[in-house]
């Protein structure tokens, strides 16, 4: 796994357990809005998510992915989880987001915290920009 | 001391008017000491991006469940809640949420589970105080805790198993499906944008009707009138004050929405909750099921 998203999930694995919900709070208020360079169309509702959310990513010349998120903010764990995603890979390689864990999530031990359906999300959102790659690399 | 009830005008329609609060009564007993006001989402981190003034956190998942068995805390686990949220026996807890105070709802039948005498719901919930441009804060009461005593949950009164489904249909109980039309007809086994549950069979609950929960709530969040809501659930599908109902969705907190609806706003007398609701049904072997275009098996 990435050793930025690595990083990430040992700080909340680190973290005392009633501090990881304001942590994710952080990432979600961490979310970088959407660039206005990146046409709404391109958007990609996640239907596995519970609220409306759109992912785009972008591939720059150096094969370097930018991932791109919206949630409205009544989602904030939706947003916390694209805020995790976002700052964990972007920058990193279409590889490297390739190789990244469908389960990764696990090991931030929100399953005390947050209901193991509604935790799904977070991989719902990883293996639909997954797809995203594969699509962009083969298009 | 108690608390009297919202005099609003409007909700002097209902059967129990003093189950529901409007946003301007909020808004005035915001500071009252007999009150606590708690907040119940579906989203784990919603009310800490902001909430109601002193509004104390009430969560679903890590309060109302029990961390193992698929079943509501004991009553020593939720005396300690009680307590750790400043709330007495005395206390009126006005509860609120998101998503038409789905939560919220849920949160006031487990609290009825265990007797609390004062649960009122906010009319209109999270949204309509949102709407009205009413003050959200971000931070955490931290109330004084106090001796909730212990006191036994009754399972008997407001909740129903399935075995106790299993008798009602058997003498043609009433029973209403609350969840969407697709998941009633068997099409899906979850929600429209909802993910799987695990859930191997789909269908209904034979007898049982479908009235999909929402439609209880205007769209501003607030409830329907009372004779729009006899409409539906009197006039449409035939039920009776008097009936014994059982209510049932998914996990059991879409329908403890309609426990309120039926309970509260209509006066119906003996209204349950079937919490095991089609996660337990439509996994559970050799109970009937019905499905459009099918025969009732088994």
């Amino acid at each position: 796994m990435r050793a930025e998203l690595q990083e990430i999930v040992d700080e909340f694995a680190e973290s005392p357990t009633s501090l990881r919900l304001p942590l994710l709070l952080e990432f979600a208020d961490g979310l970088v809005p959407i660039p206005e360079r990146i046409d709404a169309s391109q958007f990609e509702q996640v239907h596995e998510c519970q609220t409306p959310f759109f992912s785009a990513i972008e591939v720059d010349g150096d094969g370097r992915v930018t991932l791109h998120f919206q949630a409205p903010a009544e989602a904030p764990t939706t947003r916390g989880y694209a805020g995790v995603l976002q700052q964990g890979l972007n920058g990193a390689t279409t590889d490297e987001v390739l190789e990244t864990p469908a389960d990764f999530f696990v090991g931030m031990q929100l399953n005390e915290l947050i209901s193991p359906l509604r935790l799904r999300g977070m991989g719902a959102i990883l293996a639909r920009v997954k797809r995203q790659i594969v699509e962009h690399q083969s298009s | 001391m108690p608390v009297s009830a919202d005099p609003d005008p409007r909700l002097a329609q209902y059967a129990h008017p003093d189950r529901l609060v409007t946003t301007d009564w909020l808004a005035a007993h915001l500071d009252d000491p007999n009150v606590v006001v708690a907040e119940s989402d579906e989203d784990v981190l919603l009310y800490d991006t902001g909430h109601i003034p002193g509004a104390v956190k009430i969560d679903w998942h890590m309060d109302l469940n029990d961390p193992v068995a698929r079943d509501y805390v004991d009553a020593d686990a939720f005396a300690a809640l009680m307590s750790a949220k400043g709330i007495t026996p005395q206390t009126t807890i006005v509860f609120y949420g998101d998503n038409f105070n789905w939560w919220a709802a849920y949160a006031l039948w487990v609290c009825s589970l265990f007797g609390h005498a004062d649960v009122r719901l906010l009319d209109g919930g999270r949204q309509k105080w949102i709407e009205e441009g009413r003050p959200m804060t971000r931070e955490v009461p931290q109330p004084t805790p106090v001796n909730y005593p212990v006191v036994p949950r009754d399972d008997e009164q407001i909740r129903a198993f399935k075995e106790q489904v299993l008798s009602h249909i058997a003498v043609q109980g009433k029973l209403v499906d609350v969840r969407s039309p697709g998941e009633y007809n068997g099409e899906v086994t979850h929600m429209p944008d909802y993910p799987q549950e695990g859930v191997l069979r789909a269908g209904h609950i034979p007898t049982a009707v479908s009235v999909p929960w929402k439609r209880a709530a205007n769209d501003d969040g607030t409830f329907r009138s009372a004779a729009e809501l006899r409409a539906i659930y009197e006039g449409e599908v035939g039920f009776a004050p008097d009936d014994d109902v059982i209510a049932y969705c998914r996990i059991g907190e879409r329908s403890s929405h309609t426990w309120f609806v039926l309970t509260h706003l209509l006066g119906f007398e003996r209204v349950r909750n079937y919490d095991g609701s089609w996660c337990e049904w439509g996994n559970s072997v050799r109970v009937p099921i019905e499905r459009p275009g099918f025969p009732v098996r088994p």
